[in-house]
């Protein structure tokens, strides 16, 4: 990552006011947004909501020349466009043949996007931001950092000072009387204006309405006084039939802003009477930039299902401490990488990419079901086919897809690491490396992997099989959560076999985009596990879970080699995680804990791909109450620890932080101990306690369940 | 449905009232008029625009109250504290009022005053957006208009503030006697 990009989320984690303020938004916006879909059925109203934008996402052309006919028949003009430029040229047309002086606008994201306040500032047009966010980023000279909340990055000192210079007056920080300020300096603009500018919310096309949302009821004011109406829609906007208002109507203010409804909703359906009784001239530009590239896309077409309320950002883990700002100059977050991807182009994802831990919060809460995580996925597979691996990573991988001598290096680093090993960690590395164990110990490499320790478990030979796929972590690093396994699992009767030809799951190489090496490993791993026959292929950590059950046929076919497909089918089917599996194994009465133990508090740590990728949540919670422990939740049960895979090492630095707010929460419950079932959280959580000092005992519940069988 | 209305409506910072008759709305209206200090001065003005409720009450009816106008233009409503409008239906799961607005004196009296106090009939609260799409058609509104409680913004550190662009105060005054929309 080059320096400048490293620089600009140092001074952003760096920021108290912004991590602060970002932090306190994203807890109390959990909470609200629950409140405000109580009642309602989210899964199915965002159902409609997906398959209607879709819908209209498939007809695009149609769809909007529907609309063109339709808004045109009630009076509207219509300019449809893929061009910025053009956009930008034609709203100047228009201002210049009205000899346009002074411009208000309402928020609109679209107009950030073609940076139109700047083609018209340079013709000589005064400009006037009234949103409140927009205007203070505006004064400020700034860009906006959130898409529903412009200026949520700003204190109100700040603003105040902002203000002060505005107005000529030392102005104090008492918020209520800086909105006031705002309301007396912008009612004059709204007055003497001579254009209005919106975006637009939804466009409908059998009606040629567009639909603004707002709360300050600054749209109704730039769509009213103005004599002239310019409303600035993407055509992701449209919507075939009127009815689909009502449900982006129900969705979009609970998950932007947990609100039931905004304070204004305005359905425009061509032009109006101004009050000095001519007729309003209402001009629609129909924006593509890309977006119909994107609908033919099949993996990007989803991205048309947004709504625009910045849910993905408020729930994201990364960008609730770096914020917006980071991801550059129009859209952020997520969603942000996504569309700067297209309208922007490729390379200027390369650095914010990297940002996406891949823990799939956003992908619960979008009102338009899009997968991000997975899109962001995708570009990366397109940036490593664009431009190759970097040099190092590409090393890294070709020894990955080599099982031999992959495991002869874990196995050399279990030596090479003993200067620094102290007990079961690794607490400081030196020179480049030492960010890694900021915050954070490393497990040593395990003198014995799993795959030695194997061969010496005697096990009773049983019709029923199970094979085991260990992945690297708990093949050697972990070998007892492996051993945990095999009790658990001989306990019930069923025989473990481990082949040994298993290598990585290829989940390293799958989430830095590269696809070739990631398939490799998954071909050299479906012919290890299905070569003995076996009821199931159980793992005990989710990523490798999941890259068995979902990811192996996926990366087998994005790169073409379609003649595995049928075995990873197979390999799937027989894939289960190992909570799911021995909670089967307890219900049908086969296996069963010690009776009457009281062992006290534990808290649960769910881990990203076993919660939201399986949907694995209730069972190890269930497991452990059965063997006697009394489950106490933590804050956030289900946020990311940071670990990420490789995202630790790439990111260290934003890592850590989100390690440490884990730390706190699991602290907080007072329980002296916490189990998870991924054995990349225990390295994070683990590792963190290690250096945070407090003794709190972190374990796999494996490892916990197999303690408490029944003799 | 009225009792959720109501609640609905309060807890985005609306003030609820139900009367009657147009009398008592009337009266209603006047004494508050006269409590904010309406008067014939800029900034204190009160505007009042057309509608049903002053169809019925008829406009003379009301002739000589201080500082209260009935032609709407820009120029007095940005300098009226008190707006009045009616609205035509309420929808009970958000507390929200809706009317076409397409004439544009009932958006300046609703959006550039202090205050809103809007009338709305009594038998037209519905119980959710889905019941009032049935009954709203963009084909003859052209400027379908939604108002939940206050102006508001959460714009600086989040703190919720009321009244930014529009009104500070929304009063919403149910009239029985207005009934509802003619079957």
């Amino acid at each position: 990552m080059k320096q400048e990009f490293k620089a600009s989320i140092k001074r952003a984690l760096n920021d108290a006011n912004l991590t602060g303020a970002l932090g306190k938004f994203s807890e109390a916006y959990k909470v609200n947004r629950t409140k405000a879909y109580e009642g309602i059925d989210f899964e199915e109203l965002r159902g409609r909501i997906a398959e209607a934008k879709s819908s209209a996402a498939c007809h695009l052309d149609e769809v909007a020349e529907t609309f063109r006919t339709n808004a045109e028949a009630l009076g509207a003009k219509v300019f449809r466009t893929r061009d910025p430029e053009e956009v930008k040229q034609y709203i100047l047309k228009v201002a210049r043949e009205n000899g346009v002086k002074n411009v208000v606008k309402s928020k609109s994201m679209a107009t950030e996007e073609i940076h139109l306040n700047k083609a018209l500032v340079e013709q000589g047009i005064s400009v006037a931001e009234t949103d409140l966010g927009e205007w203070i980023i505006q004064l400020a000279g700034q860009t906006p950092s959130h898409m529903v909340m412009p200026a949520i990055h700003m204190t109100k000192e700040e603003v105040a000072d902002i203000f002060s210079k505005e107005v000529n007056e030392r102005l104090d920080t008492d918020i209520p009387r800086l909105v006031k300020v705002a309301r007396n300096e912008l009612r004059p603009k709204f007055l003497e204006a001579d254009m209005g500018i919106s975006g637009g919310n939804i466009a409908v096309a059998e009606t040629g309405s567009i639909v603004l949302v707002t709360n300050e009821g600054n749209a109704r004011l730039v769509t009213t006084l103005p004599r002239i109406h310019v409303a600035l829609i993407g055509v992701e906007k449209l919507v075939e039939k009127f009815e689909t208002v009502v449900p982006i109507l129900d969705a979009l203010p609970r998950s932007a802003t947990a609100q039931l409804l905004t304070s204004y909703v305005s359905i425009i359906s061509g032009p109006t009477q101004n009050d000095d009784g001519s007729t309003k001239e209402l001009h629609i530009i129909l924006m593509d930039n890309q977006r119909t590239e994107m609908a033919k896309d099949p993996k990007f077409k989803q991205a048309l299902q947004c709504i625009r309320c910045g849910s993905c950002l408020n729930v994201c883990p990364i960008f609730r401490l770096v914020g917006g700002h980071v991801f550059g100059k129009v859209y952020t977050g997520g969603i942000g990488t996504i569309l700067t991807a297209w309208f922007d182009e490729l390379k200027k994802s390369e650095e914010i990419q990297g940002l996406c831990i891949q823990c799939g919060n956003c992908t619960q809460v979008c009102p338009g079901k899009l997968d991000i995580p997975e899109m962001i996925m995708e570009i990366r597979r397109r940036l490593v086919l664009e431009k190759g691996q970097p040099l190092v990573q590409k090393a890294i991988f070709s020894v990955v897809n080599n099982r031999k001598l992959f495991h002869g290096m874990l196995r050399a680093a279990s030596v090479a690491g003993k200067p620094f090993t102290s007990g079961k960690f690794i607490r400081h590395l030196p020179l480049f490396l030492s960010e890694l164990t900021d915050g954070r110990s490393l497990p040593a490499i395990a003198e014995k992997p799993f795959r030695d320790i194997y061969a010496e478990i005697e096990q009773p030979k049983g019709k029923e099989k199970a094979v085991f796929y260990a992945g690297c972590l708990i093949d050697f690093a972990y070998p007892e959560t492996g051993v945990a396994l095999v009790k658990l699992l001989n306990k019930a009767g069923i025989e473990v076999i481990f082949p040994e030809e298993q290598t990585c799951c290829g989940a390293p190489a799958l989430y830095s985009g590269a696809y070739e090496v990631a398939a490799q490993n998954a071909a050299d791993n479906i012919e290890a596990l299905l070569q003995q026959d076996a009821n199931y292929v159980v793992s005990a950590c989710p990523t490798c879970t999941v890259a068995l059950a979902h990811d192996f046929a996926k990366t087998l076919e994005a790169v073409g080699r379609n003649e595995w497909l049928d075995k990873a089918k197979k390999l799937s089917e027989k894939t289960v995680d190992l909570a799911t599996l021995v909670k089967r194994l307890v219900d049908e009465g086969r296996l069963s804990f010690q009776e009457g133990a009281e062992l006290g508090k534990i808290t649960y740590h769910d881990s990203c791909h076993l919660k939201r990728t399986l949907k694995v949540s209730e069972e190890p919670r269930e497991l452990l109450q059965q063997a006697g422990y009394q489950v106490e939740e933590m804050f956030e049960c289900d946020m990311c620890c940071g670990m990420g895979g490789s995202y630790s090492m790439k990111l260290p630095e934003i890592s850590a932080p989100i390690l440490q707010r884990k730390l706190k929460n699991i602290k907080d419950t007072g329980a002296p101990l916490v189990a998870m079932d991924c054995p990349g959280c225990v390295l994070q959580i683990s590792g963190g306690f290690d250096q945070d000092g407090e003794p709190v005992r972190v374990k796999h519940t494996a490892e916990l369940l197999a303690e408490r069988l029944k003799d | 449905m009225y009792e959720q209305f109501k609640a609905r409506a309060v807890a985005v910072g609306a003030e609820v009232h139900r009367v009657d008759t147009y009398r008592d709305a009337v009266e209603f209206v006047l004494s508050f008029l006269k409590q904010e200090s309406v008067a014939e001065t800029s900034g204190s003005y009160a505007v009042w625009a057309k509608g049903p409720f002053l169809e019925a009450v008829g406009q003379e009816s009301l002739a000589g109250v201080p500082g209260l106008g009935f032609e709407v233009t820009r120029e007095r409503a940005a300098q009226a504290k008190v707006g009045i409008s009616d609205m035509s239906f309420a929808v009970a799961d958000t507390g929200s009022l809706v009317q076409d607005q397409a004439a544009p004196d009932q958006r300046l009296a609703s959006a550039l005053t202090s205050i809103h106090i809007a009338l709305v009939p009594s038998d037209n609260i519905v119980p959710d957006k889905a019941a009032l799409f049935s009954r709203i058609n963009p084909g003859n509104s052209r400027y379908i208009a939604f108002i939940t409680g206050p102006s508001r913004t959460a714009d600086i550190e989040r703190v919720l503030t009321i009244g930014v662009h529009g009104p500070e105060r929304l009063i919403i005054l149910f009239v029985d006697e207005l009934g509802g929309e003619k079957k």
